[in-house]
């Protein structure tokens, strides 16, 4: 026999909720049925009949409230398991929330999954009143074809509107029992910008991470073989002085070319993280930028003076590549800049970078990519950046760093 | 006696020390090596990277600082791929005679890395220009402004520990017109005459504000 899709998946569906519901039945009712324990045994211990009531009594209280996490496990896996719906675990001061829920909410619930099962029930007994009837003895059988008639109507409208209860019914319960036995929605909000926050700021230090580890690679592998070249063509120059004229030239310019291409290295590996940074924290990775400098800058750090390093790593790298490329920004944007001014301040919790120059400004965070990468990485660490460069200058960018996370 | 962890560098070091005349009595890749080996050889000069194993950060300053202290014949001539102030600062600020503080990329003009190994093994100092500048930058500049462009030149090369010779060569003049420059520069920043070369970096760094 082939069942028509559209009714396969209502049966799907009505089975589904079905279960849902009926498995939900004890797990709502349990509650109500230790409170009704409870209010009868108060009863009696109030009216003093009985001499054990108020040992069952406390019992049933200790039961009632040590069963409601269980409730809410086993709530929590009926909603997983037959609905997918995953509730997530509230934090330990939301067990009163569930507490009401198994209460009250749960109370009202399971009497409503009683009355839609009873319903079902009803229903198929009712609409297979026929049936029922030929298993009858033929006595009994006579006179009642016009009741069973209605019967087996009233059993079929029931039927028919069977699934849309249960749906509804589910629905309700899909709106309660996530709100109530999970973390409510604030709360869950918190907790994802509380995540969020840890991501970044892994992602940030994996960054941070990352820049070392290369700083390192060059460092260990091609600085050192670059310098040994340039060394042995240094002995080269100095050793076979009598060489024809072409080849000390070809020597002389192959020794330029290798220093030449040491110190871009070192500039551009500088440029990801100085291993100065690290030893001896900010202030002093710092004169290393100023001195490089193609224009006189004047450095001013007023830091609490070392080891009591309170900005985070990450936080002084990036206060590092502020300043490093603030002074590229200088020396190729700023026309007639003569000098530049970087002070560095700490107030309190937050890291002060102040880059003044006094060239003829219109500098546009908006336009040039360097700006740009560098106000976001200044927010990465939930710093903020500013800028002032009026046309005519002088240029002034500011970046403030939370130090202490 | 050398103390460099890349063992390719190592080789040329020593070919560039034999080609001086210097004899290289131990090589070493680590700082605790090193400090066995110093006490070992006691060597007139050794040569140390500031970055070693195990940390990779700056061990050899560490172990420059140590071996200045406990045997204060041996001079020790620092390279690092890149000079940092800070650690130029320490070690003046213990001792400015027989150490030195060069780019690893010195070592590549042979004639100048001898003329400073020599130098610091004879109790002198060496800097860095880029160390040198940047001292400077950390100087509040009112009292060398007062020094003219050539004056200033003068002043760098002197914090580099070069004498009046080395000075005159390196800027094409006389020596007695180095020497005016120098006296001019020490009157206008206030600093005595002194004669020994190492007295005269002293002054300077303790003007540049190393060893406060």
């Amino acid at each position: 026999m082939k069942i028509p899709l559209r009714s396969r998946r209502t049966l799907t569906r009505l089975t589904r909720d079905m279960s849902f519901l009926a498995l939900g039945i004890p797990l709502h009712l349990l509650m109500g049925f230790l409170l009704f324990m409870i209010f009868g045994l108060g009863m009696e211990v109030i009216l003093g009949q009985g001499n054990e009531e108020p040992v069952v009594l406390g019992f049933t209280l200790v039961l009632t409230v040590f069963s409601t996490p269980a409730l809410t496990a086993a709530q929590r896996w009926r909603f997983r398991r037959l609905l997918g719906i995953d509730i997530p675990r509230p934090v330990w001061r939301r067990q009163q929330r569930s507490f009401g829920y198994h209460c009250l909410v749960g109370t009202l619930l399971g009497g409503l999954e009683v009355l839609l099962l009873s319903l079902l029930l009803a229903g198929v007994a009712a609409a297979t009143v026929y049936a029922w009837m030929w298993a009858l003895p033929a006595l009994w059988r006579a006179g009642h074809d016009t009741q069973a008639f209605y019967v087996t109507l009233a059993g079929l409208a029931a039927l028919a509107a069977v699934p849309a209860l249960a749906a509804a019914l589910v629905r309700l319960e899909t709106h309660l029992g996530p709100a109530l036995l999970g973390p409510d929605p604030s709360e869950d909000l918190e907790r994802r910008v509380a995540d969020l926050t840890e991501s970044r700021a892994g992602a940030v230090d994996a960054a941070d991470a990352e820049r070392r580890r290369i700083e390192r690679d060059l460092h260990d592998g091609a600085q050192q073989r670059l310098v040994s070249l340039a060394l042995n063509l240094g002995l080269a120059k100095a050793t076979l002085t009598q060489l024809p004229p072409e080849a000390r030239e070809v020597i002389d310019a192959a020794h330029r070319e290798a220093k030449d291409a040491i110190e871009e290295l070192n500039n551009l590996v500088r440029g990801l993280h100085p291993a100065v940074l690290d030893e001896r924290g900010l202030d002093a990775a710092l004169s290393g930028l100023a001195a490089r400098a193609p224009l006189p800058v004047r450095l001013r750090v007023d830091l609490p003076p070392q080891p009591s390093r309170l900005a985070t790593p990450a936080v002084e790298a990036v206060a590092y590549f502020v300043v490093s490329e603030a002074l590229t920004n200088v020396a190729k944007h700023a026309r007639e800049a003569t000098r530049v001014e970087v002070t560095v301040t700490r107030l309190g919790g937050i890291l002060r970078v102040v880059i003044a120059d006094d060239g003829v400004g219109g500098a546009d965070p908006s336009r040039g990519t360097g700006l740009t990468g560098l106000a976001q990485r200044v927010r990465s660490v939930d710093g903020t950046f500013r800028m002032s460069s009026p046309v005519g200058g002088p240029t002034m960018m500011s970046v403030e760093l939370p130090c202490t996370r | 006696m050398i103390a460099e962890d890349s063992v390719l560098l190592r080789i040329g070091l020593v070919k560039v020390l034999e080609m001086a005349g210097f004899e290289v009595v131990a090589e070493v890749g680590e700082a605790q090596g090193l400090l066995a080996a110093v006490a070992e050889h006691r060597p007139d000069i050794a040569l140390v990277d500031v970055r070693m194993p195990p940390g990779f950060t700056d061990e050899g300053v560490r172990a420059a600082l140590s071996i200045r202290q406990q045997w204060p014949a041996t001079a020790v001539l620092l390279l690092s791929q890149y000079v940092e102030e800070r650690y130029a600062a320490d070690l003046l600020a213990a001792n400015t005679s027989g150490v030195g503080y060069l780019l690893k990329q010195r070592v590549a003009d042979v004639e100048e890395f001898i003329e400073a190994l020599r130098r610091v093994a004879a109790g002198g100092t060496a800097l860095d220009p880029q160390v040198v500048a940047q001292l400077l930058v950390r100087r509040p500049s009112d009292p060398l402004e007062r020094l003219t462009a050539r004056e200033r030149e003068v002043l760098a090369l002197m914090a580099e520990g070069r004498s009046n010779a080395g000075i005159a060569a390196q800027l094409v003049v006389s020596e007695s017109a180095v020497a005016k420059h120098i006296n001019n520069i020490l009157a206008k920043l206030d600093l005595p005459k002194a004669d020994a070369d190492h007295r005269r970096v002293l002054a300077v760094l303790r003007f540049l504000g190393v060893g406060e």
